[in-house]
């Protein structure tokens, strides 16, 4: 071995733990890029192999009923390249242990079919059996969520009678990856809706609609232009009642997971990069300390003739084996982190297989962003040693030169000495302290943005369920329904109160611009759903005219006062013209409100209602939902309390996981940055310390006066690292915002109080590690060494 | 001018330190070495003494365990009813705090603390200082108070460095090489403060030294070698710090 690769070696081993600290932090970064960015690409494979294997639809269409002839004349849109009708339903299920009435969506399946749309992944049991009437395959989430098992059985109310399912299969769907209802509902309640398939025989049967189909789904040749098929279809199926056709990115599961995946993308750049940042940092502030110590060494191996480039590449060298180390343990961690992740991803999402295997491209480019950190942090100190003339490294470095500054010309008596060093210290060296509070800033960072995070899905949980939606149970009924039915509804046990609503499928368009939503109309002084703004505030709805979610307005470039189209799919299929009155900025969805009068009279009908909004005694739940699950009229009920507690749960399970590891991280980070800018500090004024020392001054006095600069510096970059969280998290609602989902930007005092905490703790653990050193600090011999 | 008969110190009554068979050993890896032997040796209260003796002789391992910045391996130290030889890390450190003025080679004030800051900082956790711009007058450096380090001349460093130490009243005053670092007339006025401090304030003061002129200016000239007591004189007259030549 060369003689400077083992003099490389025993400096590692000699500043250990400096070495360690950098190494940690630079296994974080990896870890984390390895983690995400693998995660971010196994998802759109498993996504992209899962709808290419299971011949996932490009486009849908759901109608009211047409004939089979009708799937015929779609099949010859230029353009498409396979289409199949079926029959699908939403129907009120009776699943055993479940008090509440559940939706179930019937869809049909051609068992003779093997090629076709939308294929089923079977996980358990087997395919229903042609005429089988009463076989089901259930969805797995479903499934699971309810302990059903093929074998179980279930009741349905089909076509207002009761009929027994029985569960043949599990299995999996591209279409329902994410197993949200849609309309409306945008959180997955996997409890109380799920989808069950059936033999088309069996179904049509079972819902009189043998010849007729209620829904069609097409795939595309490759070259077709979508919006062509799309206005095509919608010429043909528009007078069988069609709510239009539409193309992947408004199938509610894809959108999800697609909105998803790209949010994965953002935090894969973001995180990583931190940590890589503080890296090379901490690498500059270490190595920089490293060659101004051994200018001695180098001025030696210079004259003995070795060349700057040499000596160049020996720190280079150094810097690449700390972060060498730190790569092989990020991905390690990141491959392990990877799997948990995975299996979280898995529970969302149902992929036949979710494989979380990195490619060695990723374990590639981790490598070279990290060579290129540790380069890029050495390069100032080794710029420095390789300039280094062999006679001036010989001489000691320069002492240090205090003069009177800033911290002179304030009026420091009142101070203690031990301050006044601290204060001059980080005055003489205002980059470095800068550097080190930019370290714990970032640290302090992550840990507000990620508690910011889930301060802000509880809001938007608040706004949403607490202040916009304020019934105990939705009522859906299966069709419009006079506006009689609130009276009964009003008079079943435990309903305190009752809210009619009215809710159709639309199209608003505005210019060329034009989006599907549902039209929910309301009472104008309704207690029970208010729309609410991102801050909370209720906008009333107005007597004449819409009023849109912002998101919606924005999308159609509306402005208040614009004329909109708003074209009814259902039904009559009425066009009007509509003012948009208003826009409320609310956090979920593309809404559009109208007071339930008006939406009335655009539909051409009298007081007709989808549905009430129920507010209900708690303690005769049970017997409503009894009572409930036997009217045929009620397609289904939402309630409230359980969709809470089914999202919050998944919630606190990703939160469980996510806030863990991004604590461990920060922590790192934090004590990595404060360890090593204190162990700099102790080997610069070891000198100084002993002279203390001697002069009486106790162990804790001299590591007070020691960390005292860190300390400073820690709290100086506390309210910087709060300012930058929430500047942070401000930029991710903005990064992460879709059309479904915007995040509202929100941190809460615990939140600040959670990073302080553990800035706190990294502050406090450096403290004791260095600590140690102090009580090993030989006063001796450190005097005893010449300037 | 040594007269070797008159070893011991004068007056019994006044004896501060007593050190009674000290040994030293330094285990370094697998070498041992020896750094004092047997070292038997009394000191008075205002005491002008000199340890004279070439490198590795074990002087600085006197003064370091006289000092209390080290432990002798066998044998007793005791100042006053300290006993130095049984104390722990914080009885060592109290006992420095309290008795002891250090003064070294390379001065070791604190470069971002000025002239005055530097004796203040000593003052702060001393039981009965005196003001730190008295002791800095004592030294003559009434005028550079609030100049750094870096800006000092190499004297003046090192009359701050000894204000820092007499400020807080000790009853021993350390000094290792006090003067190494320093040119001849510089040297000169930093050894006449130290005999104005002796006499003025009636400090025990211990020089460590190459230089074998100042032993002139001693009481007793303390001689080793090979981390034993070869010798200790008295000198008849003690020379003034202006008289020396080197």
């Amino acid at each position: 071995m060369a003689m400077l690769h083992r003099k490389l070696l025993r400096d590692v081993f000699h500043m250990s733990g400096q070495a360690v600290s950098i190494a940690l932090v630079i296994a974080c970064g990896v870890a984390s890029f390895v983690a995400m960015r693998a995660m971010y690409r196994s998802l759109l494979r498993s996504q992209a192999d899962y709808y290419a294997q299971y011949r996932f639809a490009d486009v849908f269409a759901e109608l009211k009923r047409a004939p089979l002839a009708v799937a015929s004349r779609i099949r010859e849109i230029p353009g498409i390249a396979q289409a199949e009708q079926r029959v699908q339903m939403d129907v009120t299920l009776d699943v055993p242990g479940l008090d509440e009435p559940a939706v179930g969506r019937l869809i049909s399946i051609d068992p003779r079919q093997t090629r076709g749309l939308n294929a089923l992944f079977l996980r358990q049991g087997r395919y229903t059996l042609a005429g089988a009437d009463n076989e089901v395959i259930a969805s797995e989430a479903f499934a699971r969520a309810n302990q059903l098992q093929p074998g179980s059985r279930l009741n349905a109310v089909i076509r207002g009678r009761w009929q027994q399912l029985t569960i043949v299969g599990i299995a999996l769907s591209p279409e329902y990856i994410y197993e949200i209802r849609g309309g409306g509902s945008l959180f997955p309640d996997n409890k109380r809706f799920g989808v069950l398939w059936m033999s088309i025989d069996a179904l049509e049967a079972a819902l009189d609609m043998q010849g007729a189909f209620n829904s069609i789904t097409v795939s595309l040749q490759p070259h077709a232009v979508q919006a062509d098929v799309l206005a095509q279809m919608d010429r043909v199926l528009d007078r069988y009642g069609s709510l239009g056709a539409y193309g992947r990115e408004d199938q509610i599961s894809h959108r999800f997971i697609s909105d998803e995946i790209s949010q994965n993308r953002v935090s894969a750049n973001i995180i990583p990069a931190i940590f890589l940042a503080v890296a090379a940092l901490l690498v500059h502030l270490s190595f920089s300390r490293l060659v101004n110590m051994q200018r001695a060494e180098i001025a030696v191996i210079k004259a003995f003739g070795y060349s700057n480039w040499q000596v160049g590449l020996h720190y280079v060298q150094f810097s690449l084996l700390v972060a060498f180390a730190g790569y092989l343990l990020g991905c390690a961690v990141g491959w392990a982190f990877g799997i948990r992740l995975a299996s979280i991803y898995a529970e969302f999402y149902r992929f036949p297989i979710l494989v979380y295997r990195p490619e060695p491209g990723i374990f590639l480019w981790a490598g070279l962003i990290t060579a290129a950190t540790a380069i890029a942090g050495a390069a100032g100190a080794v710029r420095r040693a390789a300039a280094l003339p062999p006679a001036e490294a010989m001489r000691p470095e320069r002492p240090t030169q205090f003069r009177p500054r800033l911290v002179d010309r304030m009026n420091l008596r009142w101070i203690s000495p031990a301050l006044r060093m601290t204060l001059r210290n980080i005055e003489r060296r205002p980059w470095r302290a800068i550097a080190s509070a930019f370290a714990i800033c970032c640290a302090v960072m992550i840990v507000v943005v990620e508690f910011g995070l889930f301060d802000a899905l509880d809001r938007m949980m608040q706004l949403q369920f607490r202040d916009a939606q304020r019934e105990d149970i939705a009522v859906t009924l299966n069709e419009p329904h006079s506006a009689r039915v609130r009276f009964e509804v009003a008079g079943m046990t435990g309903v305190i109160r009752s809210e009619p609503f009215r809710a159709v499928p639309v199209r608003i368009r505005y210019g060329h611009r034009w989006k599907r939503t549902t039209l929910l109309g309301l009472e104008r002084d309704s207690q029970m759903r208010r729309p609410i703004d991102q801050y909370g505030r209720s906008a009333a709805i107005p007597a004449s005219g819409l009023m849109v979610s912002t998101a919606l307005a924005q999308a159609l470039h509306a402005a208040p006062g614009a004329t909109l189209t708003v074209e009814v799919l259902e039904d009559r299929r009425t066009v009007q013209d509509v003012q948009l009155a208003g826009t409320v900025d609310e956090l979920l969805g593309t809404s559009a409100y109208m007071d339930l009068y008006a939406l009335n009279r655009i539909l051409q009908e009298d007081h007709s209602i989808s549905g009430a909004l129920l507010q209900v005694d708690a303690g005769r739940r049970q017997s409503l939902y009894r009572e409930l699950k036997t009217l045929p009229a009620v397609a289904s009920v939402s309630v409230k309390e359980t969709v809470i507690r089914s999202f919050q749960d998944t919630i606190n399970r990703s939160m469980a996981i996510s806030l863990g590891t991004l604590m461990v991280f920060a922590s790192v980070i934090a004590v990595g940055m404060i360890y090593n800018g204190a162990r700099i500090a102790l080997s610069e004024r070891a000198r100084e310390l002993a002279t203390l020392r001697v002069l009486g001054f106790t162990r804790q006095e001299i590591t007070f006066i020691l960390l005292a600069e860190q300390a400073f510096i820690t709290m100086l970059a506390l309210p910087f690292g709060f300012i930058a969280g929430y500047a942070l998290c401000a930029e991710l609602a903005v990064l992460l915002r879709t059309e479904l989902y915007r995040m509202p930007v929100i941190v809460q005092p615990a939140s600040y109080a959670w990073a302080f905490l553990i800035v706190l703790g990294a502050a406090v653990a450096s403290g004791l590690l260095i600590r140690r050193r102090i009580t090993k600090l030989e006063i001796v011999t450190v005097l005893k060494a010449g300037e | 001018m040594a007269d070797a008969t008159t070893s011991s110190v004068q007056d019994e009554s006044n004896v501060v330190f007593h050190v009674h068979s000290v040994s030293k050993t330094y285990q370094t890896g697998d070498v041992k070495v020896e750094a004092l032997r047997s070292v038997q040796l009394d000191l008075a209260a205002g005491e002008f003494v000199v340890f004279l003796g070439p490198s590795g002789s074990g002087k600085s391992t006197l003064l370091n365990i006289l000092g209390g910045l080290d432990t002798p391996t066998s044998g007793d130290v005791r100042f006053r009813d300290h006993w130095l030889s049984q104390a722990d890390d914080a009885g060592l450190t109290r006992f420095r705090r309290e008795h002891v003025g250090f003064v070294f080679q390379f001065y070791n004030l604190i470069p971002s603390l000025t002239a005055l800051e530097n004796v203040a900082l000593v003052t702060e956790i001393a039981e009965r200082p005196m003001n730190p711009r008295e002791a800095l007058r004592l030294v003559g450096l009434n005028e550079r108070l609030n100049h750094f380090p870096s800006q000092l001349s190499g004297g003046e460093q090192q009359r701050v460095a000894i204000a820092r130490a007499i400020a807080k009243n000790p009853d021993i005053l350390l000094c290792d090489e006090p003067t190494g670092a320093l040119d001849f007339p510089t040297a000169k006025l930093v050894l006449d403060v130290l005999a104005h401090i002796n006499q003025e304030l009636h400090t025990l003061v211990a020089v460590i030294t190459h230089n074998t002129a100042i032993a002139d200016m001693a009481d007793r000239v303390i001689r080793l070698r090979s981390g034993e007591i070869v010798q200790i004189a008295r000198n008849a007259r003690r020379a003034r710090p202006e008289e020396l030549v080197w």
